[in-house]
């Protein structure tokens, strides 16, 4: 139980609520949470660098070094997004962000529109994981997170708690893991 | 007494003059001549965007339709350029989109470009037709969408009346009235009065506008024109498939599409197949990796007539139905004369490409990881190759098998297949560069990867091929020697800078002294672009090449001990080239602040990512320095890692 209580502290923000109130942030659950998401550089530029003992040679263009040999998975981790409401699936690249705050406000640069017009309700990112269950995104490391999200969705916190994602207790098994 | 003759002819003489070189020459004679010749140029290219501003082009050159570009450094592509360093082309766009309407051709290299420029673009120019986009970045499909819709809405106010020729005639507004199109158009008539026509027609159909007298003329066309995007190894925010379907139904007129970039996403294939089958003119399309090998015999079945065609993944599982359907499909095009692609291809399956193979001249299996055997039986088929491009596990009994079937071979490029590995990947050596210069006598460029070279081959190579114009060797260890006598390579490449008296293009590699730069210094009087990397001993090597390449345009160089003192001694030369770039060398923050105010025309950057370089002594070396010649001036919207050698009289404007 105090477990439980000391995870959903950490998924809520810290102020409980809207601190900035002129730039309503809607994914309140992820994007304060920074402890999750420390990857100290997200440039592929420069994980494909440290393989190397210098800095772009041979001189391969980063086109065909990104194209070819056995970088490709290392290089994209696109997943599909939906949003409830929006009539199009966009796609994001996780590889290219550094943590929940910064996937946060990728999803509200890409939906923006969306996400204002829909009567100011709250959004959660939830994401399906590769055993195909559903999950709310923000409960695991980022590592663990971008190897295991096949897809994302941006649901109305209304709807989530009706879809069944049940996040206690998949917080607590993300906390045993960790542990 | 002069006479000349009238402007008319003048111009039409020097619609027979194309290259820029010419045109700037013709536009030297005399003050009128420069007068018709700037009013009649349509094509222009500039090859540092921060060389001139806009403004400048558009004020000299006000009838422009095509454009070429280029932004960053060279060594940009191999992340030599911080990110951030420059090359945006939203101020281009904006400025042209004012000035040049009918704007057709947009060729853009290694600058950023982003979503927003992209749909200026579709918006601003009516005629616009080509669209290249090469090593660019900045973008996302929501901006090729934008590209694909084109423009909608003609709402366009000409606004300056100000200068009324006689016969000059235009567009004033058009709008879309239900799904008839009102249009208002205007004339200049000899008495300087504006008169105006309004017509009403059906979207998509092509006016002529007339008035009563037949020497009006205005043509019209409404239909979205592009015909041609190419993406060309640029790189794509790839957000959703569905820009494709943005191109309206009606969309008929393109000409040549490649999407070969666009990474390991799909593009909304059924789009793309109703794109295909409604374009007859198509005849170049290179698809992206994502397309899988059993859609490709449908889409060539839709574009029989195509001559460039580029495959997705050219791997499945070997199904004797997808292979005949395959090569049926290939047979079927007749006009095949370049193929690429081929990712990840899988030997099974080249054989259906045989069909096509006997009138191919261009072939790019870079991406191939097939070996040497499939290698040499696929180009045994192919009598007819000009431009080969392959993986290093062509080995060199590839190259043997090459030099004896492809006579007709003019450019070869063989890529690491494992650039990082300290051995050798596969038994690609010397040897197999000698056989091809010796059996192919039409080839001219050469770029060629590889672990081991001696002086010997080089000069073997050099006295086979003094037709040679571009020669990149690549040796992938630095500072590698001959490796039979451990010296150095100087020799060798001071035998192709002398034997090869029309080479452009040169990149050194390998050990090489002092002496190589003496050799090309004295011999390399065409040589317009050198790279270096991990050469030379001292300035005396910079210098033999600044003072001796009087062809010189671009010089980059990285990790070699060039200090001031060359640099300084011939810092004239650097307003006759281009741009000058240097990494890791010895170049002092002093050399750089007093090259920056002797030289007004040159820009001098100093990239530093460790801050400040006056927050260290001025003898420290500076990390980077990009110089290159400008009649712009001093650029503002460098990054705060970028740090401008300021002459003393902008400095003297900006206190």
């Amino acid at each position: 139980m105090a477990k439980e209580l000391e995870t959903e502290l950490r998924l809520g923000l810290p102020g409980g609520g809207t601190e900035k109130n002129e730039k309503k942030r809607v994914f309140s659950e992820i994007s304060e949470d920074d402890e999750n998401g420390k990857v100290s550089n997200n440039n592929n530029e420069k994980k494909m660098q440290s393989k190397s003992q210098v800095v772009g040679w041979p001189p391969v263009c980063s086109y065909r070094k990104k194209n070819s040999f056995n970088d490709s998975k290392a290089s994209k981790m696109y997943v599909k997004v939906s949003m409830d409401g929006a009539p199009f699936l966009r796609k994001i690249d996780l590889a290219m962000h550094k943590g929940y705050s910064d996937l946060a406000a990728a999803l509200e640069k890409m939906f923006g529109e969306a996400l204002r017009d829909a009567d100011n309700c709250e959004f959660v990112p939830i994401y399906e994981d590769k055993d195909g269950d559903w999950m709310l995104a923000g409960d695991v490391p980022w590592e663990m997170f971008i190897e295991s999200c096949k897809r994302l969705r941006v649901m109305k916190r209304a709807d989530a708690q009706g879809f069944g994602v049940l996040r206690s207790r998949e917080t607590l098994n993300a906390t045993s893991k960790n542990e | 007494m002069a006479y000349s003759f009238p402007d008319e002819v003048l111009e039409h003489v020097f619609s027979f003059i194309q290259t820029d070189k010419d045109r700037n020459t013709v536009s030297m004679v005399c003050k009128s001549w420069y007068e018709i010749e700037r009013w009649c140029r349509r094509k222009i290219f500039v090859g540092n965007c921060y060389a001139v501003s806009p403004r400048m082009v558009i004020r000299r050159f006000p009838e422009v339709r095509s454009i070429e570009l280029k932004g960053k450094p060279h060594f940009a592509d191999f992340n030599l350029v911080p990110d951030g360093w420059g090359g945006y082309v939203l101020p281009w766009i904006a400025a042209m989109a004012g000035a040049y309407p009918w704007l057709e051709e947009i060729r853009l290299k290694r600058m950023v470009v982003t979503d927003e420029s992209l749909e200026l673009i579709a918006k601003s120019f009516k005629n616009f037709k080509v669209l290249v986009l090469s090593s660019c970045e900045g973008f996302s499909t929501d901006g090729l969408a934008a590209i694909a819709a084109g423009c909608k809405f003609l709402w366009w106010l000409f606004s300056d009346f100000g200068w009324l020729l006689p016969g000059k005639c235009g567009l004033l507004y058009a709008l879309y009235v239900d799904s008839f199109l009102l249009i208002m158009l205007y004339r200049v008539n000899d008495d300087h009065v504006l008169q105006t026509f309004v017509y009403l027609g059906l979207e998509g159909i092509i006016f002529q506008a007339g008035a009563e007298d037949s020497d009006v003329f205005f043509f019209l066309t409404l239909i979205w024109n592009l015909r041609e995007l190419d993406l060309r190894e640029s790189e794509v925010d790839d957000l959703s498939g569905h820009w494709i379907s943005h191109f309206p139904e009606t969309y008929t007129s393109l000409v040549s599409l490649n999407i070969s970039c666009l990474g390991s996403d799909e593009v909304s294939f059924s789009a793309l197949e109703r794109l295909v089958g409604r374009c007859p003119n198509l005849t170049t399309l290179r698809l992206n990796r994502a397309v899988p090998l059993d859609k490709i015999a449908n889409i060539l079945r839709r574009a029989p007539q195509l001559v460039e065609f580029g495959t997705g993944t050219y791997a499945a599982e070997l199904r004797p139905d997808v292979f005949s359907n395959l090569a049926g499909a290939f047979s079927s095009c007749k006009e095949l004369k370049s193929l690429s692609g081929f990712w990840d291809a899988v030997p099974a399956y080249l054989p259906a490409i045989y069909p096509v193979c006997s009138k191919l001249t261009s072939l790019n299996l870079s991406y191939a990881t097939i070996q040497s055997p499939d290698l040499i039986k696929l180009v045994s088929h192919c009598p007819n190759l000009q431009r080969l491009l392959v993986l290093d596990y062509i080995e060199d009994s590839g190259l043997e098998a090459l030099a004896s079937s492809c006579k007709d071979l003019r450019e070869l490029r063989v890529f690491p297949s494992d650039p990082f590995g300290a051995e050798p990947n596969a038994s690609l050596t010397e040897q197999g560069l000698v056989a091809v210069s010796l059996g192919c006598p039409k080839l001219q460029s050469v770029l060629y990867f590889c672990h081991q070279m001696t002086n010997a081959a080089l000069i073997t190579i050099a006295q086979n091929r003094p037709n040679l114009t571009r020669f990149r060797l690549c040796i992938i260890v630095p500072r590698t020697p001959d490796y039979l006598t451990l010296e150095p390579l100087d020799v060798g490449f001071g035998a192709i800078v002398e034997h090869c008296k029309n080479l452009k293009r040169l990149s050194l590699s390998g050990l090489l002294t002092d002496r190589v730069f003496e050799y090309i210094g004295t011999y390399a009087k065409r040589l317009e672009m050198l790279s270096v990397a991990f050469a030379g001993d001292s300035d005396l090597g910079l210098h033999h090449v600044l003072s001796g390449c009087e062809s010189l345009r671009k010089l980059e160089i990285r990790d070699c001990p060039f200090g001031d003192k060359a640099l300084l001694a011939n810092a004239a030369k650097l307003e006759t080239m281009r741009s000058l770039w240097m990494s890791s060398c010895s170049v002092s923050y002093g050399a750089c602040k007093l090259l920056g105010q002797k030289m007004p025309r040159l820009n001098v950057e100093v990239i530093d990512e460790r801050g400040p370089p006056d927050s260290r002594p001025e003898s420290c070396p500076v990390e980077k320095l990009y110089i290159y010649r400008s009649v712009a001036g001093p650029r503002f919207d460098m990054p705060p890692f970028v740090w401008m050698m300021d002459d003393e009289e902008s400095a003297l404007r900006l206190s």
